[in-house]
């Protein structure tokens, strides 16, 4: 690594300690921006989390209170309830990718064209996503009641269902990242290696127990991503919510991410300081996935 | 040296002229934010925009329309960091956090000139801590709107009273309609029925006072508010599924004659006639009365126009208030080729049509006991939000009265400290 | 391959395969093609309350027409390409350099300025929210398209920081080894070096970004207000506040909003898995 600026002594300073200098030069827009945009940011939500301001006049240091105000915040548990049950079944897109990805993963005719269509939701905005299922639900004119009412069943108002709203919303994010997990997966099985399926086929492995014992452990990387994509993808359901119910109905089916932005920006939403509080508990439960995935990414490159 | 002169001619007029003819000096730039962004009230603003520009050659008005629905959260940003010269924003409460915070400025000096005495009727809903922070362009009555042709079929007529209407209701089911439709996703349809229920059973005032936080949510007044309001629910009156429809998505209900009437603001009026209802399948009723002791009441919206305190010219923006106000200009901008709606001003006339003559003599006449401007805009915001979340939840659970009750109970005390 | 190649199955399950495929896609699509099938549906079908037949006649010219016409969905289309094409390329260029940096030289901190980037990017966006609004507004970019573009800006630099870095890492070091030892300078080996056999990193980034910065709604709504400058998945709110209960305009506006990256992932879907899948397999 040296040997460049001992090969050129009589260089100038920049010249010689070029290997140290040239990468932050490179990384200084990067880093300048990121910072400005991203870590300064954080910093100052969680400083605006001890205050209270209605994001027009003067913010007042409060301290905890807005913490201590959650506690006893029912929407805020809520939320926070709601997030849990999108954290457990959004996890639901995996095994569902994975199984549509066994299902694809054949070379047939036309079979490039047929993972196309079904990644093809992936693609397409949530907002969009949003509104093609809001209809699909429609108590009036919807294509589930068409579809249970064929069947014998229903009528069911899936989004005016206290009870239903947030599995509805779910469901609707669960379509475009199932099939992001399953182009992981179709990925992976790619790569998966020939020659220990053959041995495991002579040793009379086959079905399940091939798919539990050779393959699953093959394709761990690609589980890694899609957990990593999926927990992301859970924490920040925002769209869909707020372009199905808003929230509603009466609220049942908030999470933390949309309560924080209707609590401070929203039409009816003046506590900046409550809702930078929400943030920060939102972003805790982050950072517990965040410490894990940087943890096995730190493992990773220790073993290269 | 031009400009001097026109200084010093300015200042005398100023001092010599009435308010008016000060304004013939008018320059410089005038920016305008507006909400009218639906195709009929922006014609309506670019009109007005148009004519006080010829009035003053000089000025350089510049508008921006933005999306009603977006304007509400968006009127925050600019009033700190861009502000207009002239806004649009609603009356009462809803001016609060911006007059508390400064962001409005105080025009009672405007209110002091002997021409805004034909808005009196408005001065309290744009007063707060005494001085008045912006100007009335329009209002529009609520009330109900229902299927005249169904009523007649029935053989029913518009109620007066509410054991009429709990009577009416009855048969309507009878015959497989709900009573009413409504679309309560957006919340504020529901804020509509409280106010009329709570007006009607207890009075303009009390509901002013509750609006003000100063009664307990768990009173038992307002539990008999609801108490009447259950009478309704129960029977099945309202259509199901409600909370999954915005206004509109309620609409088709009852143009299609699944509903036979619709507690509505008169903005519904041109959504029924493009629906193909005609002004004789078409009635309006004053929502009937429920307490004869209380004096009637009714909900009459005003939406107004403000200087922001940042304003760069708010010696022009003045000049724009007063003609936005003056009784020419309402009568116009009212007429039912453009708002559709009332004006202001008590010189100005009322549009020749059905619904509007009606909500006019309505209001004129019939409203003794105070006009109120809505559930949203007399409600601090944070009380509106929950209070509405919590009315919805009432319509869909009636039997979750108390917790509901308890929770808004929660808030108010809250939002009081 | 897993599972058994279907040459080596029955005949039987080969047939039964085979028509499986259309039926699964169909039910997979099935809201979809809903919302497609409504958006050639004259509006008279729907007045009769009549949702769910054949359309009585093909109205998609006059449904799609006035999506143009009627409405300010041009406006908001060319706001998303506005947006979405400069946040593309300043990502692209920010993180080819971070990337450059991390993956080629070894230095004090450069796993903890990598740790940062890929922690940055998976935070949640309400914690940024409120201080970028404010800066925002700060610097007058409020309701502005390169206000959006530069929060997308920095924000993606994270994700594609990740990418990059891993891709150069990837590269044969002997090439930038050998170049050193010839005198040629830092930025010259990543000009001349580095950067061609970045290409295909490039392209499949930029499809990426291209998607998730076209398909953003969040930050739309935060920073920018009406069709001055929001982008059509914050639009598509107020077209249907506008066409109320028109359903066959609805979906027609959807479908128009949803095109772009649609056509850009079938255009480039090579590059597009590519990028995606960075990572699924070592």
């Amino acid at each position: 690594m040296t040997d460049t600026t001992a090969a050129a002594p009589h260089h100038s300073w920049f010249h010689r300690n070029r290997q140290t200098i040239t990468p932050w030069l490179f990384l200084l827009p990067g880093i300048l921006f990121f910072t400005l945009y991203v870590v300064y940011p954080i910093i100052q939500s969680i400083s605006l989390s001890f205050y209270k301001w209605d994001g027009l006049g003067e913010a007042t240091y409060v301290g905890t209170a807005n913490y201590e105000r959650l506690a006893s915040d029912r929407a805020f548990t809520v939320s926070l309830f709601n997030n849990m049950k999108w954290l457990l079944l959004y996890l639901l897109a995996i095994p569902a990718g994975l199984f549509i990805a066994l299902f694809l993963n054949q070379t047939v005719r036309g079979i490039r064209i047929y993972k196309s269509l079904f990644f093809f939701p992936f693609v397409i905005s949530q907002v969009v996503v949003g509104l093609v299922f809001t209809w699909f639900y429609d108590p009036n004119f919807g294509l589930l009641n068409g579809i249970l009412g064929a069947v014998g069943l229903g009528p069911i108002n899936v989004l005016g269902d206290p009870a239903l709203a947030t599995y509805g919303i779910i469901a609707a994010g669960l379509w475009p990242q199932t099939a992001y997990c399953m182009i992981l997966y179709l990925t992976g099985l790619n790569a998966v290696d020939p020659e220990q399926i053959e041995a495991a086929r002579l040793d009379g492995a086959k079905g399940w127990r091939m798919l539990w014992h050779i393959i699953v452990p093959q394709l761990k990387p690609a589980t890694f991503i899609a957990f990593v994509v999926t927990i992301i993808g859970a924490l920040r359901s925002f769209d869909l919510i707020s372009i199905m119910t808003n929230g509603g109905p009466f609220g049942s089916t908030r999470v933390l991410s949309f309560y924080m932005f209707e609590k401070a920006l929203s039409e009816y939403g003046f506590r900046m300081g409550y809702g930078a509080a929400i943030a920060v508990v939102l972003f805790f439960i982050m950072l517990f996935f965040i410490a894990y995935f940087l943890w096995s990414m730190y493992q990773d490159e220790k073993g290269r | 040296m031009r400009s001097m002169k026109k200084l010093m001619l300015a200042g005398l007029a100023a001092t010599m002229l009435s308010s008016s003819a000060f304004a013939e000096g008018l320059s410089g730039e005038l920016r305008v934010f507006s909400d009218m962004s639906n195709p009929a009230p922006r014609a309506v603003m670019e009109g007005m925009v148009e004519r006080f520009g010829a009035m003053h050659p000089d000025l350089d008005i510049e508008l921006t329309v933005i999306d009603r629905e977006a304007y509400k959260t968006q009127i925050r940003n600019f009033l700190t960091a861009d502000a207009p010269d002239v806004a649009n924003w609603y009356a009462a409460n809803r001016m609060g956090p911006y007059v508390n915070a400064g962001l409005f400025e105080d025009i009672s000096d405007l209110w002091a000139e002997p021409e805004f005495a034909a808005l009196a009727s408005t001065k309290g809903a744009m007063t707060i801590d005494d001085k008045q922070w912006g100007v009335p362009y329009t209002y529009y009555q609520w009330g109900v709107y229902y299927r005249q042709d169904i009523f007649e079929e029935l053989g029913l007529t518009a109620p007066a009273t509410f054991e009429e209407e709990l009577a009416n209701c009855e048969k309507i089911v009878a015959s497989g309609r709900a009573c009413y439709t409504i679309g309560s996703k957006f919340l504020w349809t529901a804020g509509g029925w409280f106010d009329y229920l709570n007006m009607r059973t207890n009075g303009y005032d009390f509901h002013m006072q509750l609006a003000r936080g100063e009664i307990e949510w768990t009173d038992d007044r307002v539990r008999e508010t609801f108490a009447n309001w259950r009478k309704l629910i129960d029977m099945g009156g309202f259509i199901e599924d409600h909370q999954t429809y915005s206004w509109q998505e309620a609409l088709p209900f009852m143009i299609n004659g699944d509903a036979t009437a619709y507690l509505m603001g008169n903005f519904a009026v041109p959504h029924f006639r493009d629906g193909g209802l005609t002004d004789d399948q078409l009635g309006f009723y004053q929502f009937p009365v429920i307490n004869p002791d209380v004096a009637m009441a009714e909900d009459a919206p005003t939406d107004t126009f403000h200087i922001p305190a940042n304003a760069q010219n708010k010696e022009a923006a003045r000049e724009f208030l007063r003609f936005i106000v003056s009784a020419d200009n309402q009568t116009m901008i009212n007429a039912g080729d453009a708002l559709g709606q009332l004006p202001v001003n008590a010189g100005s006339s009322v549009d020749d049509d059905k619904f509007l003559k009606a909500g006019f003599s309505m209001l004129s006449n019939d409203a003794p006991g105070g006009v109120a401007q809505f559930f949203d805009r007399d409600f601090s915001a944070e009380m509106a939000k929950a209070g509405m979340e919590g009315l919805q939840e009432f319509m869909v659970y009636p039997d979750n009265l108390d917790d509901i009750l308890e929770r808004l109970e929660f808030v108010r005390q809250d939002t009081a400290e | 391959m897993f599972p058994t190649p279907l040459e080596r199955t029955s005949r039987s399950w080969q047939i039964g395969y085979q028509s499986l495929l259309p039926v699964a896609v169909i039910a997979w699509l099935l809201p979809l093609l809903a919302v497609a099938m409504f958006s050639v549906k004259p509006s008279s079908d729907f007045t009769g309350g009549d949702y769910w037949s054949w359309p009585s006649r093909f109205a998609g010219f006059e449904n799609y027409g006035r999506v143009f016409t009627d409405s300010p969905m041009p406006r908001y289309i060319l706001n998303s390409f506005m947006i979405t094409i400069p946040t593309v390329i300043g990502a692209v260029a920010l993180s080819c350099m971070t990337g450059f940096a991390l993956g080629v030289y070894r230095f004090r901190f450069n796993l903890v300025v990598f740790f940062l980037f890929i922690a940055g990017n998976f935070v949640p966006f309400q914690i940024l929210m409120i201080p970028v609004r404010d800066l925002t507004i700060d610097a007058g970019l409020y309701n502005t398209k390169l206000g959006l573009v530069l929060f997308h800006i920095a924000f993606q630099t994270g994700f594609c920081t990740l990418f990059m870095r891993n891709f150069i890492r990837a590269l044969p070091f002997e090439l930038i080894e050998a170049a050193r030892v010839e005198g040629i300078t830092e930025f010259q080996i990543f000009w001349h070096i580095v950067l061609p056999l970045m290409k295909p990193a490039i392209a499949a980034l930029s499809v990426l970004i291209f998607t998730f910065i076209w398909n953003d709604y969040f930050w739309a709504v935060v920073l920018t207000q009406g069709p001055q400058a929001q982008p059509v998945t914050a639009g598509i709110t107020s077209f249907n506040a506008q066409f109320g209960v028109a359903y066959h305009m609805l979906s027609a506006g959807s479908i128009v909003a949803a095109l772009p990256p649609v056509l850009m992932f079938f255009l480039m879907q090579r590059h597009f898995i590519a990028g995606l899948t960075l990572g699924a397999v070592k």
